[in-house]
């Protein structure tokens, strides 16, 4: 299909600006020529994005098992508040007193994830899971060096972690120790005991871990880190599976990230913007980034931290963000969240059980919020895998799990239902996939050549990696 | 699966490719780029970097994973491949001709398997799958 800059012609205009209403400042005297715009009229507008979401999947329009990612659906009294003029019409450089309402939001969000996590303080800066993930390194970074403690140069992380951790690590100039899993996918508390040491500066896991189990050591991990002198470092991104049930504060860490667009429904990914707030206990809280919100007798102001480490992102964070996620946490109160909790982890245990015969559990226990699929029998046997059946669930209206992750576990396909589901729908989707497995044993090859009923078939993903297309590009380059 | 057999090979699914007692042209098994799928990106390291032995010296990515290749040699990095820059897709192509790095002052060696080793070695690899 065309794209926007290719649709419509000059002297096709709308509407749907407001008129300027200050005076027209020339911003370039070097521009010669206007910028490329697309000039649509409001009804071409309409029928391009109409046409571009018919063209999609989301959760409006199915099942979105995608694992570790928590597909959860929003619900829409989010987006009500977050609309309203008081949080709309708001400038943030305006006086703190005209803005008290909007300072209580971010106060208020601050608190309720501190108790839901167990932590003293949080930012809301960062503006997603990695970015959280930064920040929480540099405050480990500032804890070590003020107290002069520098030779504290790695950051150990289990072989099942996100790709995002070691990232991060390296990013912010620590080095990488890979410590591995046990059979059961959890951490080999020898292995992390043997590779600790005065050089240890902390240790990033999730807990659900990234296959979906509780690591039932986790006292004695986060015990062996700080006995080293480490720092202990929670990646929220399972903490769907725990919220409200288990908090990583009395697990033993010291700083979290949690992923508002997951555990707290806000949009997700494109449909962003995402958020990841750093929470950490009160050792680490004169580090964090500044401004943070303080109580005062003039009531809320806004104040930066002793040593803070700085900002990490532009005023407040992702505002409108955290006043959807106080909306889900306020609608479900002290009693709904753990229930969500549950829910999430009844849906996971509900489909695996159900699809033990039709595929190989890559861990055969009661899982958390997700369960792994090891395909790699199915493919030997049959020719299909995991992406063959990702792609088969696609012409049935289902976004695949997650594909080929973690990487421990070969042909794997990640599923996580969420608590958002009801048994009808994870019926419909336990159908679909014992049907898959059916097809890959008796005809091959019509999964070999899915999906046949979406807009596009197979893309090439190969050459979408090797020569990507990011942008659009004017036939007349100009300045 | 092809394994040549005037090759020695990892365990962890690199080929040396011995010139003379002290230079070597090391790249990725068949097993490797098969199990890596399309290869999409090649980190390609330095000429003139230290390499150790058991030490990663790249990554291969995929459209599936990024994985590290680790050096079965501990040497200085005399050429690479810069062909892989622009055709990272020649591993998958030919994996054999199409080395990574070639290495030079070689002072240690990792523990090699030669052919009938490796093709041993890779049956346990797959029942492990």
């Amino acid at each position: 299909m065309k794209l926007i800059f290719e649709k419509g012609q000059e002297g096709h205009g709308l509407g749907l600006l407001p008129e300027c209403d200050v005076p027209k400042v020339s911003l370039s005297r070097t521009r010669r020529k206007p910028p490329v715009l697309p000039h649509v009229s409001e009804n071409e507008l309409t029928r391009h994005y109409t046409a571009l979401a018919k063209r999609v999947h989301g959760m409006n329009d199915g099942f979105y098992p995608l694992g570790s990612c928590t597909m959860k659906y929003n619900p829409k009294i989010n987006e009500e508040m977050a609309a309203l003029p008081g949080f709309t019409d708001l400038h943030p450089l305006q006086p703190v007193e005209t803005a008290q309402g909007a300072l209580r939001v971010l106060k208020e969000t601050e608190e309720a994830i501190c108790e839901i996590t167990g932590m003293d303080r949080m930012t809301l800066q960062p503006a997603a899971g990695a970015h959280g993930e930064f920040t929480g390194l540099l405050l480990i970074k500032a804890y070590h060096k003020s107290r002069g403690d520098f030779g504290r140069t790695k950051i150990i992380v289990p072989d099942s972690a996100h790709g995002t951790n070691p990232a991060s690590s390296v990013m912010a100039g620590f080095t990488v120790v890979n410590v591995p899993s046990d059979e059961n996918g959890c951490v080999d508390v020898e292995a992390l005991r043997a590779a600790v040491g005065p050089d240890t500066a902390g240790l990033m896991l999730t807990n659900p871990n990234t296959v979906g189990i509780f690591d039932k050591n986790i006292l004695e991990i986060t015990k062996i880190i700080h006995e080293a002198g480490g720092q202990c470092y929670y990646d929220g991104a399972n903490l769907n599976a725990v919220m409200g049930v288990v908090r990583p504060g009395d697990m033993g860490f010291d700083v979290i990230h949690v992923n508002l667009h997951k555990t707290f429904s806000t949009p997700h990914g494109g449909g962003g913007p995402g958020s990841g707030p750093v929470g950490c206990k009160a050792h680490l809280a004169a580090f964090l980034p500044g401004p943070c919100v303080e109580k005062s007798d003039e009531g809320l102001i806004l104040r930066k931290p002793a040593q803070s480490i700085g900002r990490v992102r532009g005023f407040y964070g992702n505002f409108l963000v955290v006043v959807r996620a106080l909306t889900y946490i306020q609608t479900l109160g002290k009693e709904g969240i753990p229930e969500a909790a549950k829910h999430a982890v009844l849906n996971a245990n509900y489909m695996m059980a159900r699809l033990k015969d039709s595929y190989h559990m890559a861990y055969d226990t009661i899982c958390m919020h997700e369960f792994v699929m090891n395909l790699s029998e199915l493919k030997k046997e049959t020719g299909v895998s995991a992406m063959d059946i990702a792609k088969g669930l696609l012409d049935h209206g289902i976004h695949p799990p997650t594909m080929y992750f973690p990487l421990i576990v070969h042909e794997a396909l990640m599923v996580e239902p969420t608590e958002t589901e009801t048994k009808d729908t994870l019926d419909e989707a336990i159908g679909v996939f014992i049907q898959l497995a059916e097809l890959a044993r008796t005809q091959p090859e019509e999964l070999l050549s899915a999906p046949h009923v979406t807009p596009v078939g197979r893309l090439d993903e190969v050459g979408a990696a090797r020569k990507p297309v990011l942008r659009w590009t004017p036939e007349e380059q100009d300045i | 699966m092809n394994i040549p057999a005037e090759l020695k090979y990892s365990k962890t699914h690199e080929w040396v490719k011995m010139l003379d007692e002290t230079t070597a042209l090391i790249g990725i098994t068949d097993y490797a780029q098969d199990a890596l799928g399309d290869v999409v990106f090649v980190d390609i390291p330095e000429a003139g970097d230290a390499v150790t032995a058991g030490e990663s010296f790249t990554d291969v990515e995929s459209v599936k994973a990024v994985s590290e290749v680790i050096s079965p040699v501990s040497g200085e990095i005399a050429e690479v491949n810069e062909a892989l820059d622009e055709a990272p897709e020649l591993l998958n192509q030919d994996c054999y001709e199409s080395w990574i790095i070639k290495v030079s002052g070689i002072t240690e060696t990792e523990e090699l398997l030669d052919a009938a080793a490796y093709e041993e070695y890779l049956k346990t690899c797959e029942e492990e799958e």
